[in-house]
């Protein structure tokens, strides 16, 4: 499909990579647009950072090729590549200052230092740092660094950024802040973002494209709200959020049945063997499921309650039920589930 | 009454230490011409007489300038391969890394006296080259060690971003590497500096008629004790002294992480 697609400007036609036995990527083909930000989400293993590195140059692909607005960029060293990268651990170089860190780039380009100089201010303006310029990168904070490190890739105008799970570091309360700034940085640049995560939250909050990857292929890619809402596979069901799977089978058009009843859902299932995930949010207090609650997280603003149904004692439904609703554990509670916001999976 | 004892202990530690070095020092000063008491100085009569002795001179020059020129050599030598082992894979890489180090095991004679074979053996002459290769010889081992143990790979990382920006790799040692590693490039060669600067056994077996200052003295010594072999031994100390203060001062200060 990507192969195909002639607007990309980053085509990644099939590659593989091998370290030894282990296939750390099989057969990955992706097409990236210009401007996008796209995130690729999985667990660690999932051949992420190893797309990146090949992506960056860092890396030889053991099979296939990336194609850089058009140009065959296999071989390339990273220098000569139009892409930047921003590392997990910023890698900032320490004994120089912030300024002279970020006009690194446009030094090795052989730009004169007063032009450099001025358009590393102007770069680090850009992310707010302008009044860091003559420190060193010891005294800033880590959310500081990683602003350092964006403006010290983006200075040298890359076609792509890269970036190794830039937020790993950060505690929770600064790395979604710097999720707003990212996104905000990204839309004013307009340079293309790749970005790699094993967050799912991060990576919905960021990405127009999110690519789930696991085992080394693509298990799906789209839009979050699409991967999120109608995943293509349990895999992407299960990682993207919670949810409870049920085995089901399709007993003529549109009816599944499963050890929770038998759901009426619109459209054609191709499958007669499925499965049925259900995400926590679409599970209400009030309907036919007759249920006994064995836990309560109270989270602040909800409840993360499972109930084992009286039907079927094997499983334990997952629900995210209003922070005022009234359960407890031992509770006996009577749940509904909306049969239009089912995920049907293959099986 | 174990107080009293522990510093009297410490007192003799110390004193065992120190008193031959006080000894030397002070009848430097010396005004007669003996180096035994009754302390007759202060006088700086035999230090005058070793500035008067172009031998010695000659030697104090030659000893700075083989010490500075192999502890460079040294540090430059111990870096690349530290870089190299450090950076790169390579098949029996801890082999590679042990043999690298194993001079440090070994006596300085015995080094000397390999050097002095081989150079004989190939038909190069003794002279203050071949005893600088010795120092070098000395001084690698210790220099790798040092700069090998600071390298990581938060480097590496750092490096690969110099990369990343179109730094060739001449520019990624010069301008990232190296820098990054001042204080073990630094501690290096001062370390190796206080090593060369009193090396007697290689530079004996290594000279002919140029030579460095300890095997001046040692020249100055077979003819009889004298005053003066105390001044220039206080002048060699003086300068060790300067330089192990400056290699503490760089190896060991605290720095930002």
């Amino acid at each position: 499909m990507s192969t195909l697609d002639m607007s990309a400007l980053v085509s990644i036609e099939h590659i593989s990579q091998d370290f030894g036995q282990t296939k750390a990527l099989d057969d990955v083909s992706l097409a990236i647009q210009p401007g996008s930000y796209t995130v690729l989400l999985g667990p660690s293993g999932s051949g992420k950072t190893t797309l990146l590195s090949i992506l960056g140059g860092f890396l030889q692909p053991s099979a296939g090729r990336v194609l850089i607005g058009g140009a065959d960029c296999t071989g390339m060293a990273p220098a000569k590549r139009p892409t930047a990268t921003v590392f997990q651990d910023y890698a900032l170089f320490p004994h120089m200052s912030v300024g002279s860190n970020v006009a690194f780039g446009l030094r090795m380009r052989g730009i004169a230092k007063a032009e450099r100089l001025a358009r590393a201010l102007d770069m680090l303006r850009l992310v707010g740092l302008d009044q860091a310029f003559d420190n060193k990168p010891h005294q800033l904070s880590g959310g500081q660094r990683q602003r350092v490190a964006l403006a010290r890739a983006l200075v040298v105008e890359p076609a792509v950024l890269l970036l190794d799970e830039p937020l790993g570091a950060l505690d929770l309360k600064l790395r979604r802040q710097m999720q707003d700034e990212l996104k905000a940085i990204q839309k004013r640049v307009g340079t293309a973002f790749v970005h790699v995560t094993h967050d799912q939250e991060e990576a919905m909050a960021l990405a127009d494209h999110i690519v789930v990857m696991n085992n080394g292929r693509i298990e799906d890619q789209g839009l979050p709200d699409r991967v999120y809402g109608r995943p293509a596979t349990r895999f992407t069901a299960t990682f993207m959020g919670e949810s409870t799977i049920l085995a089901g089978s399709v007993e003529g058009k549109g009816r599944i049945r499963t050890a929770l009843g038998v759901f009426e859902v619109a459209g054609d299932i191709a499958s007669p063997e499925i499965h049925v995930a259900i995400r926590p949010e679409h599970v209400q207090l009030g309907g036919d499921i007759l249920a006994i609650v064995t836990h309560v997280v109270y989270q602040g603003s909800f409840k993360r309650v499972t109930a084992v149904p009286n039907g079927a004692p094997d499983i334990h439904l997952l629900a995210r039920l209003p922070a005022d609703s009234p359960v407890s554990v031992d509770m006996p509670v009577s749940l509904g589930i909306d049969p239009d916001r089912l995920i049907i999976l293959a099986r | 009454m174990a107080r009293i004892v522990s510093t009297l202990y410490a007192a003799a530690v110390y004193g065992f230490i120190f008193l031959p070095v006080i000894v030397l020092v002070l009848f430097s000063f010396q005004a007669t011409l003996f180096p035994i008491p009754p302390f007759t100085g202060p006088s700086l009569r035999w230090y005058e007489a070793v500035l008067r002795d172009a031998r010695l001179t000659d030697g104090l020059l030659n000893s700075m300038l083989v010490a500075v020129a192999t502890s460079a050599l040294a540090t430059l030598l111990g870096f690349l391969s530290a870089w190299g082992f450090a950076r790169f894979h390579m098949p029996a890489s801890a082999l590679m890394r042990g043999l690298i180090t194993l001079p440090l095991t070994v006596s300085y004679l015995i080094i000397g006296m390999g050097l002095l074979i081989l150079f004989n053996w190939i038909g190069i002459p003794k002279s203050l080259i071949t005893a600088g290769i010795g120092h070098v010889v000395i001084n690698l081992p210790l220099c790798f060690a040092i700069i090998y143990s600071q390298m990581g790979d938060h480097q590496a990382n750092v490096e690969r971003a110099a990369r990343d920006l179109g730094a060739k790799e001449w520019q990624v040692l010069l301008l990232v590497t190296a820098p990054m590693l001042w204080p073990a490039l630094f501690a290096s060669f001062f370390l190796s500096m206080t090593f060369s600067w009193d090396e007697f056994v290689i530079a004996f077996l290594l000279t002919r008629f140029d030579t460095t200052l300890p095997v001046e003295i040692w020249n100055l010594l077979r003819a009889g004790l004298n005053p003066k072999t105390n001044a220039v031994g206080s002048l060699v100390f003086g300068v060790s002294i300067v330089l192990a203060i400056v290699f503490e001062l760089v190896a060991f200060r605290k720095r930002p992480a």
